[in-house]
């Protein structure tokens, strides 16, 4: 059976990796490289990195900290933050990226997409989606969560997916370092508006919200930073908990 | 001094493995690994090059018609070394090519040298939980038989998929993973080999697996 995936999520600027509360107040948490080793004795199954600050000056300090990673590393890796254009996708890739996350581009030039699903496939591409509930539905916002993109979260996922998506990596702004649980019915409702798999990300604090988020939230992976990088959880102890609940996992 | 030079100095001859690139997805991450395994590789700009191959990977992601590109020389050059037994190893789409064909791309025909055709996975909306296609994950191996390639796998260890097609399970199956329906993950016949998953991606049994191809090669 397919097991679900946990996913840790580096938050890079400038080669370290930091982590923020709800986009803001970075903390540093260390050296990627290291982290990653760690990830993958603990049996992480995916690393995602992700360029918080994406400046000019940041993209050769990001394609270093990329080839650092996947020199050792043989699970996918996932690169994403600032990516504009076919030539920064291409950067990523040739750096060693397997699949890149788009966000903001995705919204601002959505024929993207389809462009790099055609030149690396869809299972390279990633399409990022940052929303927060307002009223009975989902709003997308852009620019790490500062612009409303005036799109409903289920309905970008479904145009994401015809335009050659192969993965919805879905972030709660609600529940972004708050702790509180991943939010579970709007994983749900894009989870099951779509065939391609969703990514839950946002809120992850204990070990049962990853529970949650399999179960009511319908998630095929579940992404989390924080509680990986300070040694609350290990991956390990979590996959253990989830098999504990009957979820399938790679132990 | 008159030694006899020539066994040793034979398995001191670097192992070349040839790596098809026929712009059907990024070959980055299986250059990586069989670094990491210390293979030499080099990806032939033409099929006369294959000469020099002491084994040949099919690697390749995406849709079945990009395979159009390896036309009947690379075939034939393909083919040729095979009969000289160097071994062949395709995988994911790679591994698709070595059936008949593909329902992905009826017209385009595959190497052939497996009996059967790749189809699409069914899916279901309505099981618990859903079986979505593409798949897209971990996913674990059932071993059927013993084998070269698969030499120190077990039944259990999980490999990273993510495929929308696959090829049906025959006498050549050496693994099956299980996606809502049962699918040929490793196949093996003789010389030639395959695997469905990515062993680039899929950590310590991925690269046993490209060893497993090293050891054969010569």
């Amino acid at each position: 059976m397919l097991s679900k995936r946990i996913i840790a999520c580096l938050d890079v600027r400038d080669g370290q990796v930091v982590k923020g509360i709800n986009f803001e107040g970075l903390r540093s948490a260390g050296d990627p490289a290291a982290l990653a080793r760690r990830y993958n004795r603990e049996l992480i199954d995916e690393l995602v990195i992700l360029d918080i600050t994406a400046t000019l000056e940041s993209r050769q300090a990001l394609a270093d900290t990329i080839r650092a990673v996947a020199r050792e590393l043989f699970i996918p890796l996932a690169v994403g933050g600032g990516i504009r254009t076919e030539r920064d996708a291409a950067a990523a890739v040739e750096a060693g990226a397997d699949k890149v996350s788009l966000n903001t581009a995705a919204i601002a030039d959505p024929p993207l997409i389809t462009t790099l699903a055609k030149r690396y496939g869809s299972q390279a591409v990633i399409v990022a989606i940052d929303a927060k509930r307002s009223g009975d539905h989902y709003a997308v916002y852009v620019r790490s969560g500062q612009t409303a993109a005036e799109r409903d979260a289920v309905d970008w996922a479904r145009e994401a997916e015809s335009r050659g998506a192969g993965e919805i990596l879905l972030t709660s702004i609600d529940r972004d370092g708050t702790k509180a649980g991943f939010d579970c019915e709007m994983t749900a409702a894009v989870s099951k508006a779509v065939s391609i798999p969703v990514i839950a990300s946002g809120g992850a604090g204990g070990l049962d919200h990853f529970v949650d988020v399999f179960k009511a939230g319908a998630a095929d992976a579940a992404l989390a930073a924080s509680i990986f990088h300070y040694a609350e959880t290990s991956v390990q102890v979590l996959k253990e908990h989830l098999r504990a609940h009957g979820i399938p996992v790679r132990l | 001094m008159s030694f006899n030079l020539k066994p040793e100095a034979q398995s001191l001859k670097p192992k070349m493995i040839a790596l098809i690139d026929y712009g059907a997805g990024n070959l980055t991450s299986v250059k990586k690994a069989l670094a990491a395994i210390e293979a030499e590789v080099f990806v032939p700009a033409h099929p006369a090059e294959l000469v020099r191959a002491s084994g040949v990977i099919v690697p390749g992601v995406g849709h079945f018609g990009a395979t159009r590109a390896l036309d009947d020389e690379w075939r034939n050059a393909i083919l040729e070394r095979l009969g000289e037994g160097r071994p062949l190893l395709g995988i994911c789409l790679g591994m698709q090519w070595l059936f008949e064909g593909s329902a992905e791309a009826p017209d385009c025909p595959g190497l052939g040298l497996l009996a059967g055709a790749c189809y699409r996975l069914t899916g279901n909306a309505e099981a618990e939980p859903v079986v979505k296609v593409p798949h897209v994950g971990w996913n674990a191996l059932a071993m059927q038989r013993d084998t070269v390639i698969a030499d120190g796998i077990s039944s259990g260890a999980q490999v990273y998929f993510t495929h929308s097609y696959v090829g049906p399970i025959s006498g050549d199956t050496v693994a099956a993973t299980e996606h809502g329906e049962p699918f040929a993950a490793i196949v093996e016949r003789g010389p030639v080999s395959g695997v469905q998953f990515h062993p680039e991606k899929s950590g310590e049994v991925g690269l046993r697996i490209l060893r497993n191809f090293l050891q054969v090669a010569r």
